[in-house]
């Protein structure tokens, strides 16, 4: 069947590798809509696409991803000291034994097959419609070819306060899988709740969350990255947020040969906040790191708050990457918008790539972003030493200031404690 | 406790003397003051005790209790007793003052093979004498020196001090900035920790700071050596006649 001219091209041989998935006739169609969406697209991103200027998503193309070591830890799981619902997946495919009992007042919990298989649900209505959304005004084609492809996934409906964060894990066992998850998550109005999410999930993962929150809900989303050294991974957040309604996520990211983390917002109600931030520590001494996060707000309603922090710690070859953009719409008067990316290079080897950018039409805004690239402050360097600080631990003591303001934006007390416990142990371990 | 034999110093970056033969030795029990007019040298010194980056040595040594301080890293110098309250003190933006001070005491502790102290020590002493220096609560858990006043750094230095107990205390022009009820905390908090065991430097340009930490000694600075030494009346004359007399004297 397959003709010279298919093979050549990089998406009909990826498409090769991979069933879709069979469903109920409307999420054959929403696949099938994603496939001709991604067609319509040019398929799948190049070197010389803008967008991915900084980051080469040749390997993310590739119908096999390239091997990737699992890393064998003793160090107890993330999020382990909280009482959590835990819901695991094993090289992308949900694993009901070491999953809880789905089954939690005030949320509605099924797996994407399930949901899927059924004609009327709700997920009907939500299935790649935020992706969709997301597409336009710059396309995101491996967010399209998971919604065509994905094999595994969970659908989440907060119709209250769950009493408990739901913990979604992604072991990685397999050096050659190719995980793709998609998962909805639909807050309704004045509802609430946090996801959690661990784990390197695969030798190459694909991953969608879109995320609808109504008028009054909340939304928190923790997601520690790592930690396998060859892993890459391509994940996409789709948020849709309603008025008074609150988005914040918070991303740690230690490791990884590629990742590529791209948050789309967007504010379609009035006096809503987003907070989005990201910390990322790489040191390319045991293998490369590279990691991008490409962020899109757009401001489509009055009196909102978007705030992006976004800080990155690089050394021995270790590359960074930021893209923002905040595009505020004509009538999103009264916008506040805010984004920071900053990196600490700890040697000359490692690198900064970074593109803010703001896009205005309404003429009441507040919109400020900054962007900068720095070394460790060798003043403040000698000031600790000079107290009797060696100087291995000033240097912790630097970064873990210089990540600060972006662990700061981790509200709850017992989950930032975690992550700042997990950065230290991090840093231990890379020392030098 | 403190001896400097023949120093001299040149600027790493580029070819230039800073410091042309000093000779000082600072017994324990005593406190000597360094004056001089700006530019002698007096920061270059105290910054080559304490072992920053960018100098270089070009003869001469320095001992401190019969151990030659210049082949020692900085936290070493530290661990072994050395404490230089800096005429500019550092911000350090996200690094919490309590957490700092926490992690310098038990470094230094560690480094000396003594045991860590405890959370519930560390704040029952700091607040102590936090109090005595009148710096508030809410200083201590704010980043190391943001945001301070002059004299809040200031202050905050000699709470280090005070913290670390080191036995030999450099001070870089603590007065410069102050006021004069400022003054006399900080000359509170340094004549607290005088003691038998413990050296004194006192780096000042002026001569009212030694109204309140009497020295034993007086020197003075120029052009990057000691040019005389005397009592404290010695300071009583740079104050009365400025440095312009003695310098002409010696020169
Ligand atoms: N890092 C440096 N770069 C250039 N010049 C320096 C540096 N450090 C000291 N100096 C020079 O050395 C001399 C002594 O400076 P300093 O030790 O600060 O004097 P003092 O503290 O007595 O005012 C001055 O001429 C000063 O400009
Ligand atoms: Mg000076």
């Amino acid at each position: 069947m397959a003709h010279p001219a298919q093979k050549q091209d990089p998406l009909e041989a990826r498409l090769a590798a991979h069933a879709m998935p069979e469903g109920a006739a409307w999420a054959r169609e929403a696949r099938e809509d994603a496939l001709s969406r991604l067609r319509a697209m040019g398929g799948l991103p190049g070197k010389r696409d803008e967008y991915w200027k900084f980051t080469d998503p040749t390997t993310l193309n590739l119908p096999e991803p390239p091997r990737a070591q699992c890393f064998a830890t003793d160090e107890s799981a993330p999020f382990s000291e909280i009482d959590r619902l835990r819901i695991v997946f094993v090289d992308g495919v949900f694993d009901a034994e070491a999953s809880d009992d789905l089954a939690l007042e005030g949320v509605e919990i099924e797996r994407l097959s399930d949901a899927q298989a059924r004609d009327i649900h709700w997920a009907r209505d939500a299935y790649g419609v935020l992706e969709t959304r997301g597409q336009t005004p710059v396309a995101r084609a491996h967010a399209a070819l998971n919604t065509a492809l994905a094999q595994d996934g969970v659908v989440i409906r907060v119709t209250g306060r769950p009493s408990k964060p739901i913990n979604l894990t992604y072991l990685h066992k397999s050096e050659v899988s190719d995980a793709i998850l998609h998962h909805l998550v639909k807050v309704e109005p004045g509802a609430e709740v946090t996801i959690l999410e661990n784990g390197p999930a695969a030798a190459r993962f694909s991953k969608v969350m879109e995320v609808e929150v109504a008028d009054d809900a909340r939304f928190h989303h923790i997601r520690l990255q790592g930690r396998d050294h060859e892993r890459r991974a391509a994940t996409h957040m789709f948020a849709r947020l309603g008025a008074r309604s609150s988005y914040k996520s918070f991303t740690m990211t230690v490791n990884g040969v590629l990742t590529r983390n791209e948050q789309v917002v967007e504010f379609t109600g009035n006096e809503a906040i987003a907070h989005i931030a990201g910390a990322a520590l790489g040191d390319g001494k045991d293998a490369p790191f590279h990691h991008d996060d490409t962020v899109f707000v757009t401001h489509d309603a009055t009196d909102c708050e978007s705030r992006q922090v976004f800080k990155k710690v690089v050394r021995n070859g270790a590359e960074g990457v930021f893209q923002g953009k905040i595009l505020v719409k004509k009538d999103a008067q009264r916008t506040d918008g805010y984004q920071l990316s900053q990196a600490l290079l700890l040697d000359d080897n490692a690198s900064f790539q970074a593109k803010p950018e703001l896009e205005i039409y309404a003429d009441d805004v507040q919109c400020s972003h900054g962007s900068t690239t720095g070394a460790i402050d060798e003043e403040a360097l000698f000031y600790l030493r000079s107290r009797g600080v060696p100087e291995d631990e000033a240097t912790d003591l630097l970064v873990l200031a210089f990540l600060a303001e972006a662990i700061d934006e981790i509200e709850d007390e017992s989950l930032r404690a975690d992550i700042l416990t997990r950065l230290q142990a991090w840093l231990d371990r890379h020392r030098g | 406790m403190l001896e400097i034999k023949n120093l001299h110093v040149s600027l790493e970056e580029e070819d230039k003397a800073i410091l042309k033969g000093v000779d000082l030795t600072v017994e324990a029990g005593k406190v000597h003051a360094i004056m001089g007019p700006n530019g002698s040298g007096k920061s270059t010194l105290s910054y080559v005790l304490s072992g920053r980056d960018g100098y270089v040595v070009t003869d001469g040594s320095v001992a401190l209790k019969g151990e030659d301080l210049l082949e020692m890293e900085p936290e070493e110098r530290a661990a072994a007793g050395l404490f230089l309250a800096f005429q500019y003190p550092v911000e350090i933006p996200g690094v919490g003052n309590m957490t700092f001070l926490r992690t310098a005491v038990n470094a230094q502790r560690k480094a000396r093979g003594q045991e860590e102290m405890s959370a519930t020590d560390f704040l029952k002493e700091i607040r102590a004498k936090a109090k005595e220096l009148k710096i508030d609560a809410e200083m201590l858990k704010r980043p190391v020196n943001v945001g301070f006043s002059g004299g809040e750094k200031k202050r905050n230095e000699i709470l280090q001090m005070a913290m670390l107990e080191p036995a030999m205390c450099i001070l870089d022009e603590t007065d410069s900035g102050l006021d004069v009820d400022a003054m006399k905390l900080v000359a509170d908090g340094v004549n607290a920790l005088r003691s038998e065991g413990r050296g004194f430097l006192v780096i000042t340009h002026y001569q009212r700071l030694l109204n309140h930490i009497k020295p034993d000694v007086v020197h003075i600075m120029s052009d990057g050596r000691i040019v005389k030494s005397g009592g404290p009346e010695l300071a009583l004359e740079v104050e009365e006649n400025g440095y312009a007399d003695i310098l002409a004297e010696v020169a």
